[in-house]
């Protein structure tokens, strides 16, 4: 279990009590600001003592009030990535990415210093100082220097929310190499929700201090219900696909899923590269009938294989396309009129441009589940 | 040059330089220490010490002097103390003078030194945490670097002071030609006697000079401490 944790924690007058059991290579811890997530994180690195309970990564101990122990944050071996960089100033750049090996023992020094400046980029950068730095490059020179001191655990919290879209879509796709590629599992903290259907393998959403919901990424963001806070838009399914091939005449993309191809806007991949997709709940529509002039390029054929309890005036169907696991969010009234049940074969429409940029991200190589 | 100060002109000059260089190297590690202390501890009595560090800002230094008579003097509790067991002699020497003015500049230091602790931000030695190094080396390796230029400025403020300081020194041990005869002291005396006025006016220039030269040299230390910040 790379994270065992149980704790509660008093903060004014603020109650986190949270239990979290994640093997995920990637957990999101998912909520809105104030819901406790960067408490979290913080007592996982050792940056706050809980008040009661215990935290245990990869089979070390690290906090357990009972029986007295809590492991200083230097004793730890838990890299922390800040949602501010936190880079020393009168350092530079290389300096910086050697400060935490220093004081890694070197029997456990096993990344290499030169293949992880080039995974990151930033290999011009060596010899510049943090204040010369862009807020991307800042952040991953910030990753950097976590990771080159070895650690257990990666925690990441909001390491983007100070940055702008093209920032955002600088980093993801190192932090997409480092969840595939490295042996490190990641705590990423995150408020949205396109980012954690991007990166996330396992999701937490906490609330208010506590934790409602757990479990694969997959699962946990067809439940529209889920998100309350975040409102019922936001809503959709994963679904991993492969680049078919480009129509560049269209400035378009073509998608393998297993439900069947997808079009969607020119992606920069090549053929053949793994693509995970998120299909918002709200934007699929549901024919009986194969559509004719219709202009959305995307039409699903499968059956419906639930339907939720309703929710005000809409409804979460959840179809089966082909093995691949779609929610439809759609009206009280069009489910009576369609008269809409299990094992019913539907159609589903997503309009071409509804896919969400960013949503759209490389998919980890396996999907554990 | 050399014959432009008379021989018991230049003793003073070398004496009052001997002195302030002393006091400031003395009262540095104390000085951080104290700062720390003040700005980042939190126990009982916090508020007494910082008082009695800052008393000697308030205090006239004919007080201070006083004082340090009682205590240091060769009757006093801790003088006779420690004359008699480390040999260590205050009263009517140069050493005296040199306590004298690191307590005079004491107050100085540590406000320069706790003002650059507070404007650490503690983020990033949590940081360094993270990272593996314990409190010293957050201390070595983080937060000393980034309180340097507040280091300088107070070891300056607390050179100045002891090149200026005149009440406690006097009192504490007098005004011994060779001895304790610092600038303030030799420019003190050549005013009181006839036809001093030449040699009190050519300390006096001496004394701007060395202030200015301190000064100078500050603003360079500064300069080039900020500079490594900024690539």
């Amino acid at each position: 279990m790379a994270l065992d944790l149980d704790i509660r924690h008093r903060q004014g007058a603020f109650l986190l009590d949270a239990r979290i059991r994640s093997d995920g290579r990637l957990t999101a811890l998912f909520g809105q600001s104030g819901a406790g997530k960067t408490t979290l994180v913080n007592a996982i690195g050792g940056l706050i003592r809980p008040s009661q309970g215990r935290i245990v990564v990869n089979g070390r101990v690290l906090v357990d009030t009972e029986r007295g122990i809590f492991v200083p944050k230097h004793k730890r071996r838990i890299g922390y990535i800040f949602q501010e960089g936190r880079l020393f100033p009168h350092l530079n750049v290389r300096q910086n990415l050697l400060f935490g090996r220093w004081f890694t023992p070197r029997r456990d020094r096993a990344t290499d210093f030169e293949a992880m400046v080039g995974l990151l980029g930033i290999g011009h950068l060596l010899d510049r100082k943090p204040s010369t730095l862009s807020g991307g490059e800042k952040q991953r020179v910030a990753i950097g220097r976590a990771l080159l001191a070895d650690p257990q655990l990666l925690l990441m919290d909001e390491p983007l929310a100070s940055l702008d879209e093209a920032r955002k879509a600088e980093i993801y796709p190192y932090i997409e190499r480092l969840r595939d590629e490295g042996g490190v599992p990641i705590v990423l903290v995150s408020h949205s929700v396109a980012e954690i259907a991007r990166l996330a393998t396992s999701i937490v959403v906490i609330a208010d201090g506590r934790v409602t919901a757990s479990g694969p990424a997959e699962e946990i963001l067809r439940h529209t219900n889920l998100f309350p806070q975040s409102g019922p838009a936001e809503a959709g399914a994963l679904i991993e696909t492969r680049v078919l091939r480009h129509e560049d005449a269209f400035g378009l993309t073509i998608l393998q899923a297993k439900a069947g191809p997808l079009t969607v806007p020119r992606l920069d991949l090549a053929p053949g590269a793994p693509m995970r997709v998120r299909l918002r709940a709200r934007d699929i529509i549901l024919s009986l009938r194969p559509p004719e002039g219709l202009s959305a390029l995307n039409v699903l054929p499968g059956t419906i294989s639930s339907i939720d309890e309703p929710d005000g005036a809409s409804v979460d169907v959840t179809l089966d396309c082909g093995g691949d696991s779609l929610v439809a969010r759609v009206t009280r009234k069009s489910v009576e009129r369609l008269a809409l049940r299990p094992g019913l074969a539907i159609h589903a429409i997503i309009k071409s441009i509804a896919f969400d940029r960013e949503a759209l991200g490389r998919a980890p190589v396996t999907t554990d589940v | 040059m050399i014959d432009w100060l008379s021989p018991e002109e230049w003793t003073a000059v070398r004496l009052s330089l001997k002195v302030a260089l002393t006091a400031m190297a003395a009262s540095l590690i104390p000085g951080i220490a104290i700062a720390l202390i003040l700005e980042r501890g939190r126990f009982w009595g916090r508020q007494a010490l910082d008082v009695i560090v800052h008393l000697p800002l308030v205090l006239p230094p004919v007080v201070v002097g006083y004082f340090l008579l009682l205590g240091f003097g060769k009757r006093g509790p801790i003088g006779a103390f420690l004359a008699e067991h480390f040999d260590i002699v205050f009263s009517f020497r140069w050493t005296g003078a040199a306590l004298a003015c690191a307590i005079m500049g004491f107050p100085l230091l540590v406000r320069a030194i706790r003002l650059s602790i507070e404007a650490v931000d503690r983020k990033l030695e949590d940081a360094a945490g993270t990272l593996g190094a314990n409190r010293v080396w957050v201390f070595l390796v983080v937060t000393l670097p980034l309180i340097l230029p507040g280091i300088i400025a107070g070891m300056v403020l607390s050179f100045a002071k002891a090149m200026g300081e005149f009440g406690a020194t006097i009192t504490f041990v007098s005004n011994i030609p060779g001895e304790t005869q610092t600038l303030p002291s030799a420019i003190y005396t050549f005013t009181q006697i006839p036809g001093g006025e030449g040699g009190a006016m050519r300390l006096t220039l001496v004394s701007i000079a060395i202030s200015v030269a301190a000064l100078w040299m500050s603003e360079w230390m500064a300069r080039r401490v900020r500079r490594r910040f900024l690539a």
